[in-house]
């Protein structure tokens, strides 16, 4: 019984939709022009523009709602916005407008001389506490060509303003999809290039569910490993496996708000530990002996070498980046626990019934050489699934595999995705489109006796 | 097919038990789901299998007909089943149903609304995304069809997991014992702009709807009934294609002699499958399939809007 309630909890922290102080977020500042992954602490900050606001007023807010800078009795800070009439009526004018639309570009010329505000006098009503929205009208109202413009380009103005003057952020809930779409967006490289349709489908083939034990090899910072944990719910695990000594880094696994069950799901076990005969590891001092009689060292120079050795709280690069309260809060580690050893009657476990399924996502490594190790250490009938870059490693490895009779249902597959604009009278797919989420090799793993 | 007993870790080590679902794999386009008796029989073009024979092993066994052909014996997935199941309307296949669950949010423990069931193909993979503790509500407005996927979950084991209800979601909307219960609402009606009020009401705050519409005039209309409650609205379509692998050894251009080649070609491919001459190494290449889905449908998400 109590197991069970440990599990409701589980749930249900999961699914809560309020935010909590120290609970991790994702913050889209401009509706997808900037992802900041952070932890709501009573210091943490965030910039935008060229100042910091605090993100105190974040806490206890629903999952969904968006903030603005307001000019309040502290001076600058964020405030919660709720859908406004002003938001609502502007579209509703757009709507009419569509039938009767005559006017055209023939006219405008572009020669910055439309704007009669200067950037002195925008400071200026900044200073006599103007609100962005109040400082986005003035300017509508000083554009020589607004009223010539299109209803559509009026409103694509509006909006590029309210970027720059009247920056709203999103309180969005880290999951997998989020975590996964932001990364892709703004710093692809780190995730592998693996897209959200990709790592979708790869949850769907290798079978995840709660009460599942999956085997993984995550070289992408944890992102798959976090998405399996999502799945499994506090339940089963996930085992993460590396050739050698040391575990593959896995910053990302932190920005979900997992809780201590679920993160006590997620652990990790060496290749050699699941295979040798002798589940009994006392200390990782022991380790090195089993893993230099084999070419571990060797296979590690295929794949590159930074995904080992850059350090776990590195997440300030480029657009996506974390306050310095959330890196500082990630060395406490007091609330988020992730990736301990896999216990050695776990271990026995495995060695006994096998994993029911297996996720590989080492984008730089040789595929056959990975799933020829781990394929055995499946139960009969389960699934795997296997993510890659290229093409030509997974059609050697489903090759390889067919001939050694290891696995059936054998597929490559090479997901696509395509975004879509719908608005009145201007619908069509986005104009940029990404065109390669990798490719995926699954199949099912068989008994490999004949039947008598 | 779902391991809904914490206590049992899931392992396909399971031996095959009478009773049980099984899934029997005799080519990669060939599959069949057959229930396990006591003296069942499965016949098909490799000869008779008796079930008999079958109890005891475990899954992912080949097993032996009396004429000698071998089929291979899978334990069910969700996956699986959607390749084997029984159309009664169009069904959704893993591309589509994978991205809704990832875009739907679905965790262990969430409640989901869905309509229309059909064939119950997305059902079974939303049954497995909330499963041990969540629920799905589906509810179809054709009472046999409701009918028959309530078999097929009773097949599947699913029965716990899911509740199938003869409504029709259009003109009725959902229930109102429901309200603000659900974490996610999915629907694939032919006037979704109908349901999406009631849909409102079911959500929770944040919770996501999901739309599937074959047309884009559907999509439009739904996304125009979408801005009042909801934000954050997506339209997608999502395919999957496939690649055939083949050991091929590819001759150079220079161990021909110009238009010679297609005459030689022929001569040569059939000497080489008989290990007689082989010019160059084998190698493995790919390309993809010629025939794929062209398209399913549109996938429209959205937001339930905060108001509190």
């Amino acid at each position: 019984m109590a197991s069970e309630v440990t599990h409701e909890n589980v749930i249900v922290k999961q699914r809560r939709r309020i935010t909590w102080e120290g609970c991790s977020v994702l913050l889209d500042v401009n509706d997808g022009d900037r992802f900041v992954f952070a932890r709501l602490t009573g210091g943490s900050k965030i910039k935008v523009g060229n100042k910091n606001y605090s993100l105190r007023p974040l806490i206890g807010c629903p999952f969904g709602s968006k903030f603005q800078v307001e000019v309040g009795a502290d001076g600058p800070c964020l405030s919660r916005v709720t859908s406004t009439a002003e938001g609502k009526s502007s579209d509703e004018t757009l709507d009419h407008s569509l039938v009767e639309e005559q006017r055209d570009n023939r006219a405008l010329v572009d020669n910055n001389t439309a704007q009669s505000l200067t950037g002195e006098d925008i400071d200026d009503m900044r200073r006599r506490g103007a609100t962005g929205d109040q400082i986005v009208g003035a300017l509508i109202s000083n554009s020589a060509t607004f009223g010539k413009k299109t209803a559509f380009s009026q409103e694509k103005y509006r909006i590029k303003k309210q970027k720059k003057y009247a920056p709203t952020i999103l309180l969005k809930r880290p999951f997998a999809r989020s975590i996964c779409e932001a990364y892709f967006k703004k710093y692809a490289e780190k995730i592998g290039y693996l897209r959200v349709d990709t790592l979708s489908l790869m949850l769907s083939m290798a079978n995840i569910s709660s009460n599942s034990d999956v085997l993984l090899v995550d070289m992408l910072e944890g992102l798959v490993t976090g998405a399996v944990a999502e799945r499994l719910g506090g339940s089963g695990y996930a085992c993460n496996t590396y050739y050698g000594t040391t575990p593959y880094p896995s910053s990302i696994i932190r920005m979900f708000n997992f809780s201590d069950e679920t993160c006590r799901r997620i652990v990790h076990c060496s290749l050699a530990e699941l295979r040798s005969d002798d589940a009994v590891f006392a200390s990782p001092n022991k380790l090195e002996d089993v893993s230099s009689n084999g070419t571990g060292q060797e296979e590690d120079i295929a794949c590159p070498s930074d995904a080992i050795l850059q350090t776990s709280e590195d997440d300030v690069n480029g657009d996506i980046d974390a306050t310095s309260e959330a890196t500082g809060c990630t060395k406490e580690s007091k609330s988020v626990k992730s990736c301990g050893k896999a216990a050695p009657e776990i271990i026995k476990l495995w060695k006994k019934n096998g994993f029911s399924s297996l996720i590989v996502a080492a984008p730089n490594c040789d595929a056959w050489d990975i799933i020829k190790e781990l394929i055995p250490l499946l139960s009969h009938s389960a699934p795997f699934v296997v993510y890659h870059q290229y093409l030509q490693p997974l059609a050697t490895c489903m090759h390889n595999l067919q001939m050694e009779k290891m696995a059936i249902g054998l597929q490559i597959s090479e997901p696509w995705l395509r975004e879509y604009q719908v608005l009145p009278s201007r619908t069509h797919p986005f104009m940029q489109m990404n065109s390669s989420g990798g490719y995926l090799m699954s199949g099912t793993r068989i008994s490999s006796c004949e039947a008598e | 097919m779902l391991p809904c007993d914490p206590t049992k870790s899931l392992s396909f080590d399971r031996r095959i038990a009478e009773g049980d679902l099984v899934i029997v794999y005799e080519r990669h386009d060939s599959m069949k789901p057959v229930k396990v008796s006591a003296n069942g029989v499965f016949q098909n073009r490799f000869g008779a299998f008796k079930h008999s024979g079958w109890i005891g092993k475990p899954f992912g066994s080949k097993v032996l007909s009396n004429k000698g052909g071998y089929v291979y014996l899978l334990a069910p997935t969700p996956e699986l089943w959607t390749l084997v199941l029984s159309h009664r309307t169009q069904i959704l296949y893993i591309a589509d149903i994978s991205f809704v669950i990832m875009y739907l949010e679905l965790v262990p423990g969430c409640v989901v609304l869905e309509s229309g069931t059909g064939s119950g193909s997305l059902t079974t993979s939303l049954a497995r995304a909330i499963a041990p503790n969540g629920h799905v509500h589906t509810f179809d407005f054709h009472e046999q069809r409701a009918a028959s996927a309530r078999e097929d979950f009773e097949t599947c084991g699913l029965s716990s997991l899911v509740t199938v209800i003869v409504r029709d979601i259009q003109g009725e909307g959902f229930p109102d014992e429901l309200t603000g219960k659900a974490d996610s609402v999915f629907l694939d009606l032919p006037q979704p702009w109908l349901a999406i009020p009631s849909a409102a009401r079911m959500l929770q705050q944040d919770g996501v709807i999901c739309s599937f519409s074959p047309c884009i005039e559907q999509v439009q209309k739904s996304c125009l009934a979408l801005k009042s409650s909801f934000t954050d609205i997506r339209t997608f379509e999502v395919l999957l294609s496939h690649y055939e692998v083949r050991e091929s050894s590819m001759r150079s251009w220079k161990d021909s002699d110009g238009g010679l080649a297609t005459l030689k070609a022929c001569k040569k491919r059939q000497r080489s499958t008989n290990g007689e001459e082989s010019s160059k190494p084998l190698s493995t290449v790919a390309r993809k399939c010629g025939e794929t889905r062209g398209h399913t449908g549109y996938l429209t998400f959205a937001r339930l809007c905060c108001t509190s």
